[in-house]
C-alpha cells in the first residue's frame, strides 16, 4: 500500500508517503488549484452578495441620489412589523406543504423501492419526467384542473367537501381557487419530486432480508415498517423534508398563480419590493430575515432528527 | 375475505399510484391542452379541438426566440457549472488539504438557500455594481446555482472509486496524464454526465433567481411563460411544454437502451 498516494476522503487516514522536494510541494497545491476556480466563482457571486445584501438592508437613500450606509436598522423593524404575517403565512404553508410530500411521496418512494419489481426503472423516470415541462406550465394547469366550473371542483362540491374546508377556512365561495388549499397543493405538487428522490435512494438501500427477518421474529409488517425501515430511511427524510421546506418557504410562484391577495407569502412581498417598488434596503432586509428564519429552523431541525451525514 | 385481504396487503402500493397520479396528471392536461382551441387569450377551459398550435409552433410572438435563450443559456450554464464543479469535486473527493470544512460549507449553502435569496442578493451586487443586466448575468446566476449539484453528483462517483486502480496504472508504467484520462475519467463519467444533466434540467427551467437577474431584452423561456400568464396564454406554450416532456422521456429511454446493449456485450 506504500504506493496509495491519493486516499479517498472516507478512506481510514493513511498517512501518504511523502516524496521529497518541490515535487512534494507541487503535489501539495494540487487540491488548490482544483478548488480555485469553483470557489472563486461561489465567493464571488454568492457569498459576497449576501454580505452586499446584508449592507443594502442597513441603506438610506433613493434611486436618485444613491444608496449610503448609514446603519439604519429600523428598516428591519418597520419591515418586519408591516410583512410578519407573510412570513409566519409563508412558514406555515410551506410547513404544511412538507408534510403533505412526506404522506404522499413516502408511499411512492417504498412502492419503487420494494414493490416495483421490474417496473422500478419505469417508475423512476415517471417521477422525474414530469419535471422536464417547465414548472411554470405545470402550475398553470392547476388552474385548469381546479378551475370554478371544473370535474375537481364540482365533484367537492357535490360531495359537500367544500363545505367542511370553508368551515375549516381553507376554501372560500365553492371555489378552491384563489384559496389558501390552492397554494398549498401547488405548493405540494411542485416540490413533490424533491422528496421522493432522498426518501427513494434512502430505503432502496434497505436489505429486504431484514424485513423477511422482522417477519421470522413475528413482527406485524406494521411494527416491522416502525421499527426497522422507517428508523433506516431518516437520512432520505429529513433530507427530503429540507429539500421541500426551504424552496418552499420562499416561493411565490404558487400563491401568484394559484392564490389571491390574500394568499401572498413573503417571496412575493421580496418580488415586489425588488423589481416593482424598487425599495432595495426593505428587499434585503426582508430576504435576510428569511434566510435567517430558515437557518435557525433547519440547524434545530437537523439537531433534532440527529443526522449529520447530509452532506 | 381474500379481496380484503389483497386490498390490505397492496394499500401501500394503491397510494404510490394515487401519488404518481397527482404528479402526472398536469402533464397530461398540457398535452391535451395543446389541441384546444381557447375561446379568450387565456387557454385553461376546453373550448374545441384543433391542431393550429401544433402546426405553427412558433407563431406568437417572440416565444420560440426565448426557447433559444433558454436553450443558449442551459448548455453554456451547463458546460461552466460542470466544468468548474468537476474539478472542486474530484479536490474534495481525492485530496485532503486545509480548509476542507469551509468549502464544503460554501457548496452546502447554496442549495440550503430559497432562490429568492440568491436571486435577490445577486441582483443587489450588480444593480451596485451598474452591471448592465443581460445575457451574462443570467449565464453567470446559473453556474453559481448549479455548480453545487454537479459537485454533490460527482463527489459521490469519485469517492466510491477504488484508488488501486490508479495504482495499478502507475505501476504499469503510465504517466500520470494518461493515467487521469484512462482510468479516473472513465469511471468518474457517470458521474459528470449526471451532474450536467442535472445543470441542464434545473437551468432550463430556472424562473426565480432569472427574474431577478435579467435585463429587459433577455427573456427566458419560463419569464415568457410567466409574463404570457398575466396577460394571455398561448396556446403554443403547450405545444413546447409537451415537446419538451418528450425530448426528455426520448432522453431517458435512449440511455437505458444503450447502457443496456453494453452490459449486455461485456
Amino acid at each position: 500500500m506504500a504506493a496509495l498516494s491519493t486516499a479517498p476522503a472516507g478512506a481510514p487516514a493513511e498517512v501518504p508517503p511523502v516524496p521529497p522536494g518541490a515535487a512534494a510541494r507541487r503535489r501539495r497545491l494540487v487540491p488548490y488549484w482544483l478548488l480555485l476556480p469553483g470557489i472563486l466563482w461561489l465567493l464571488v457571486f454568492f457569498a459576497a452578495p449576501m454580505v452586499y445584501q446584508a449592507s443594502t438592508s442597513v441603506q438610506t437613500g433613493s434611486l436618485e441620489t444613491g444608496y449610503q450606509v448609514t446603519w439604519h436598522f429600523a428598516t428591519y423593524w418597520d419591515a418586519f412589523r408591516e410583512y410578519d404575517v407573510f412570513y409566519l403565512r409563508s412558514l406555515i404553508y410551506a410547513g404544511i406543504a412538507t408534510v403533505l410530500c412526506l404522506a404522499i411521496g413516502y408511499p411512492l418512494a417504498y412502492t419503487i423501492a420494494f414493490k416495483a419489481g421490474r417496473w422500478r426503472n419505469v417508475l423512476l423516470v415517471m417521477v422525474i419526467a414530469p419535471f422536464f415541462t417547465s414548472f411554470l406550465i405545470r402550475t398553470l394547469a392547476w388552474k385548469t384542473i381546479l378551475a370554478d366550473d371544473g370535474y375537481v371542483v364540482t365533484v367537492l362540491d357535490k360531495l359537500h367537501i367544500l363545505n367542511v374546508t370553508a368551515s375549516l377556512g381553507i376554501t372560500a365561495d365553492d371555489r378552491v381557487l384563489a384559496t389558501p388549499l390552492a397554494v398549498v397543493c401547488g405548493l405540494t405538487y411542485n416540490f413533490l419530486p424533491f422528496m421522493i428522490l432522498p426518501l427513494y435512494s434512502s430505503l432502496e438501500r434497505i436489505d429486504p432480508r431484514l424485513h423477511e427477518a422482522a417477519g421470522d421474529l413475528y413482527a406485524r409488517p406494521f411494527t416491522t415498517f416502525r421499527k426497522v425501515t422507517f428508523p433506516i430511511s431518516l437520512p432520505g427524510v429529513v433530507a427530503g423534508t429540507l429539500l421541500t421546506f426551504i424552496p418552499a418557504s420562499g416561493d411565490y410562484i404558487n400563491a401568484e398563480l394559484l392564490g389571491s391577495p390574500s394568499e401572498q407569502m413573503i417571496g412575493n412581498v421580496i418580488q415586489s419590493k425588488f423589481l416593482t417598488v424598487l425599495d432595495y434596503p426593505t428587499a434585503a432586509a426582508l430576504s435576510f430575515m428569511l434566510m435567517a428564519a430558515i437557518l435557525v429552523i433547519v440547524s434545530v431541525y437537523i439537531r433534532k432528527a440527529g443526522t449529520e451525514e447530509l452532506v | 375475505m381474500p379481496v380484503l385481504n389483497w386490498v390490505r396487503r397492496h394499500l401501500v402500493v394503491f397510494a404510490g399510484v394515487a401519488a404518481l397520479a397527482y404528479m402526472t396528471i398536469p402533464n397530461v392536461i398540457v398535452l391535451i391542452f395543446s389541441f384546444n382551441q381557447p375561446k379568450g387569450r387565456f387557454n385553461y377551459s376546453w373550448n374545441h379541438f384543433s391542431l393550429d398550435a401544433w402546426k405553427n409552433p412558433c407563431g406568437v410572438g417572440d416565444m420560440c426566440d426565448s426557447v433559444s435563450l433558454s436553450l443558449q443559456i442551459a448548455v453554456l450554464a451547463t458546460l461552466g457549472a460542470t466544468v468548474l464543479g468537476t474539478m472542486v469535486a474530484f479536490a474534495l473527493g481525492r485530496y485532503r488539504f486545509r480548509g476542507r470544512g469551509p468549502v464544503t460549507g460554501l457548496i452546502w449553502l447554496p442549495m440550503a438557500m430559497p432562490e429568492i435569496v440568491m436571486g435577490a442578493s445577486l441582483g443587489t451586487l450588480f444593480l451596485n455594481m451598474r452591471i448592465q443586466f443581460g445575457f451574462l448575468t443570467i449565464l453567470i446566476a446559473h453556474i453559481m446555482f448549479c455548480l453545487s449539484f454537479v459537485v454533490t453528483a460527482v463527489k459521490a462517483r469519485v469517492m466510491s472509486m477504488d484508488p488501486r486502480l490508479e495504482q495499478a496504472a502507475q505501476d504499469l508504467y503510465a504517466t500520470p496524464w494518461s493515467t487521469f484520462w484512462r482510468i479516473t475519467f472513465p469511471i468518474a463519467a457517470p458521474g459528470i454526465a449526471a451532474g450536467a444533466l442535472l445543470s441542464f434540467a434545473i437551468s432550463i427551467d430556472d424562473f426565480i433567481i432569472t427574474q431577478f437577474n435579467a435585463g429587459p431584452a433577455t427573456v427566458t423561456f419560463p419569464m415568457f411563460v410567466w409574463g404570457a400568464a398575466q396577460k394571455g396564454l398561448p396556446v403554443q406554450v403547450n405545444v413546447i411544454g409537451t415537446l419538451m416532456f418528450v425530448a426528455a422521456v426520448l432522453c431517458v429511454v435512449v440511455g437505458q437502451l444503450l447502457s443496456r446493449r453494453r452490459k449486455a456485450h461485456s
